[in-house]
């Protein structure tokens, strides 16, 4: 492996995007659970919901800060390394994320200010608004993102004019671009994996505060609404990750040969559930379930399913990492449904509370929804490879051609000390504002004991209005 | 006119709301360090507080919208201009997390860092935005393909680092006058005071920096000249080269709003004057940037190699079905941005306080 410019850039925007994806799906996902709370707060009077609501707003406001931080990086390195993509896709690629800037961006920023400064300027109703307003734009600041990144995936609307250097791919349909074949799919997916992240992360926190007997209403409170999000996003997110799944086979066979470890072109193709895929004996060695594949791609055991001899040597992608980070995705769903609907179970039967070992459980299920947020985009941007845009420029063409190896290291140097301190300080602070937990918010909540409904009463200094 | 001057004066027009809004916190970071004690640092960071987010939202839809219209003038300058936008965009980085981190621990050293971070990060973009444009005055080594030819050095000539320093001053005295209108009493009186001697260096840059401009690069006044000189580029388009009066008689109305604007900041402080000052400050910066703007156009990136190979508002940009699009995008966007933008400011008006829900 030979570190030039064009494997160094590759290396700063995995390093740059991986970074910068651990926030802004924590953020969708707390808004998501900010907002429900907040509805709660305004429409009973509840003050009790109101600090729940400040508690989590503080958690958001953390990491907002370092996801806006992260992400300002990413919109500008499709031009200081990728500056001969930039120059091929620009006239299609540009749009949305000017998009994303002026309907997304200036909107949760505008209404960030009010959610976080406004507590006493504006009316709860009002607040509530703008902390809708924020949660609606975090989500449409996402959906202009897929859009781009899908139309890489499954690029459409478009044509090629021009020759040689002058070459580039024109847009001739704005919607159609928009709404390309893997949008709707690739967004929705996205969507639920940060309110996954969302709901685990309030879940692994107030069942940390149960399990020390802290904040117990709060907590036990918090919990319930995370573990309702996390269940339902859970079980939708199977049926969205399908269609995602059924998308890539049609639109990117490449890809979905790599990820499912499947070499050569086969009838009644089989679903490995875990495995070694070799490139050298071009083999997949594991457990599989025999004509699996063939059934979820095309409904039909035997149907033939595309493997990657139909492709030349020099068109595969990296096929170890593809299938081995898919497979964690997976897997991950799949536990993401089980330990909900467990959960839920034990809910309804009301021990879940006293049951140490699940409280535990919980706790470190945290990881779960970001390794699964992480590999999931490593399975889909690996498996692109070797395009850029898919079947039509490759990532070896793409770079800038007047940045050195040198400088890229330089740059990648920079940047990775930099996120690794952000990451440490971020997590720091997320730390200290979990231990001193709820009550610290306005200061003058009284410190809940073990018995947590003896204290209740002072909690709720104000009578639900009717 | 057409689409691609449109767009062009689109791009000023996120450049100018970018450098009149996230101008104020870059120089507030520039005098950070000059607040005596931590309740005057809070404040400072809270007058800022509700509104540096947004402000940088005009820096990144700029990006955005660059890229859209003008793809090649963003892959050229960006992918040129590398290690120093890598420093800009740490430094941009550092100081937005700093304002964040800073009031989350008590420990005076814990403070002092996020401190010296905030101020370090706000002084190199300051200085860096700068540079930028004195590089996009000047002309920088693009080839016939282009690319940039040059090195990261190249770009650090005495003209575009006096760039450099002269656009320190302005975000100074802009923040310093930001803070007039934000702070009161003994504060207010000092910052007064920062805003008064930030005005007289960067008054005295200004002289400077225009003479320099002058004397390397005659033609910046091509725009000004009523089509008596003709800019060195062989590429000038004949939507141009038409309409030469107008353009003129449009420059020299920038010129004279400049020069009042500028004469007003002085009056205007001494008599306490706060919105005012802080409009004619904001007035000044918008006037400088359609300078710059006008002095260049049509070229958005010109070659110092050869006038030929200069990146105009032609060459580098998107297809006109993209652009039209876009403009739609942009007619619809603005009004909305706009609204959320004066709300904020309306919602956070009047004197900056010490509160729970601040730094």
């Amino acid at each position: 492996m030979e570190f030039d410019a064009l494997m160094l850039s590759r290396i700063q925007f995995a390093v740059t995007a991986g970074f910068h994806f651990l926030y802004p799906p924590l953020t969708i996902g707390l808004a998501l659970i900010m907002v429900s709370m907040e509805a709660f707060y305004v429409y009973s009077g509840d003050k009790f919901y109101e600090k729940m609501t400040k508690f989590w707003v503080k958690l958001f406001a953390a990491t907002f800060s370092v996801g806006v931080a992260t992400g300002i990086v990413l919109e500008f390195e499709f031009g200081t390394n990728w500056a001969t993509y930039s120059r091929f896709v620009g006239d299609i690629f540009g749009s949305p994320l000017a998009a994303e800037g002026i309907f997304a961006f200036f909107l949760e920023s505008g209404f960030l200010a009010v959610l976080l400064f406004g507590w006493d300027r504006v009316s709860p109703k009002m607040h509530l608004f703008a902390s809708s307003m924020v949660l609606f734009g975090s989500i449409m600041s996402a959906f202009w993102i897929i859009v781009a990144n899908s139309w890489m995936q499954t690029p459409a609307a478009y044509h090629i004019v021009g020759e040689g250097s002058a070459m580039r791919a024109e847009i001739v349909d704005f919607w159609a671009m928009v709404f390309n074949p893997s949008t709707v799919s690739r967004f929705a997916h996205v969507i639920l994996g940060s309110f996954l992240e969302g709901g685990f992360v309030v879940m692994s926190i107030t069942a940390y505060y149960i399990l020390k007997n802290r904040h117990l209403e709060f907590a036990k409170q918090s919990f319930r609404v995370a573990i309702v999000v996390s269940a339902v996003s859970a079980i939708l997110q199977l049926v969205v990750g399908h269609r995602s799944a059924e998308v890539v086979a049609e639109y990117q066979p490449s890809k979905l040969a790599a990820l499912e470890g499947l070499f050569k072109t086969e009838d009644g193709a089989p679903l490995y559930l875990f495995g070694h895929p070799s490139e050298e004996t071009e083999e997949t060695i594991g457990i599989a379930i025999p004509g699996m594949l063939s059934f979820l791609v095309h409904q039909d055991f035997s149907a033939t399913v595309t493997g990657l001899d139909k492709f030349a040597k020099e068109d595969r992608p990296p096929v170890w990492i593809t299938f081995q980070a898919y497979h964690i995705m997976v897997a991950l769903g799949m536990y993401f449904i089980f330990i909900t609907l467990f959960g839920l179970f034990l809910l309804w039967r009301g021990t879940l509370f006293e049951n140490k070992f699940m409280l535990q459980v919980f706790i470190f299920s945290v990881f779960g929804p970001y390794i699964a947020n992480q590999t999931g985009w490593l399975s889909a941007e690996i498996g692109r490879q070797p395009w850029i845009v898919y079947n039509m420029l490759r990532t070896a063409d793409a770079i800038s051609k007047s940045v050195s190896g040198a400088e890229v290291l330089t740059s990648l140097f920079l940047f990775t000390l930099l996120y690794f301190l952000l990451l440490f300080v971020w997590v720091f602070i997320m730390d200290r504002k979990i231990k001193a937990g709820p009550e610290d918010v306005d200061g003058d909540i009284p410190i809940l004991d073990a018995g947590g409904a003896e204290v209740l009463p002072q909690f709720r200094s104000q009578e639900p209005k009717k | 006119m057409d689409l691609n001057t449109i767009w062009y004066l689109l791009i000023g027009v996120l450049l100018i709301g970018y450098a009149i809004l996230d101008g104020f916190d870059l120089g507030v970071g520039a005098l950070h360090l000059l607040a005596k004690d931590d309740n005057e640092r809070r404040l400072l960071l809270n007058s800022i507080g509700p509104v540096w987010d947004g402000n940088e939202v005009w820096l990144i839809t700029g990006g955005g919208a660059l890229f859209a219209a003008f793809p090649h003038a963003y892959a050229t300058a960006f992918s040129g201009f590398y290690l120093a936008f890598m420093l800009l965009l740490v430094s941009l980085i550092s100081r937005a997390v700093s304002i964040e981190f800073r009031s989350k621990r008590e420990s005076q050293a814990w403070r002092n860092f996020w401190d010296y971070s905030f101020s370090i990060g706000s002084v190199l973009s300051a200085i860096l935005f700068g540079v930028a444009i004195g590089n996009m005055v000047a002309g920088i080594k693009i080839g016939s393909d282009m690319e940039y030819a040059g090195t990261f050095f190249d770009l650090l000539t005495p003209y575009t680092v006096l760039a450099g320093v002269f656009n320190l001053a302005l975000f100074t005295m802009h923040g310093a006058i930001y803070l007039f209108v934000k702070t009161e009493g003994d504060l207010q009186e000092r910052v007064k005071g920062w805003a008064m001697r930030a005005f007289f260096v960067f008054l005295a840059l200004y002289v400077i920096v225009t003479a320099a401009t002058l004397y390397m690069k005659p033609e910046m006044i091509a725009n000004f000249s009523f089509g008596k000189i003709q800019p060195a580029t062989g590429s000038a388009h004949e939507l141009i080269q038409s309409n030469q009066v107008v353009i003129s008689v449009f420059a020299w109305i920038i010129v004279i709003l400049n020069g009042l604007a500028i004469a007003n900041i002085p009056r205007t402080l001494v008599h306490g004057k706060e919105l005012q000052a802080f409009l004619s400050s904001a007035c000044t910066i918008a006037a400088l940037v359609f300078l710059f703007a006008v002095g260049v156009f049509p070229n958005m990136i010109t070659s110092s190699l050869d006038p030929a190979y200069s990146l105009t508002i032609y060459n580098a940009a998107s297809s006109e079905k993209t652009l039209f699009t876009m403009l739609i995008m942009a007619l619809i966007g603005m009004p909305l941005v706009l609204s959320y933008t004066i709300s904020i400011y309306w919602v956070f008006r009047g004197k900056t306080t010490i509160t729970k829900h601040g730094y």
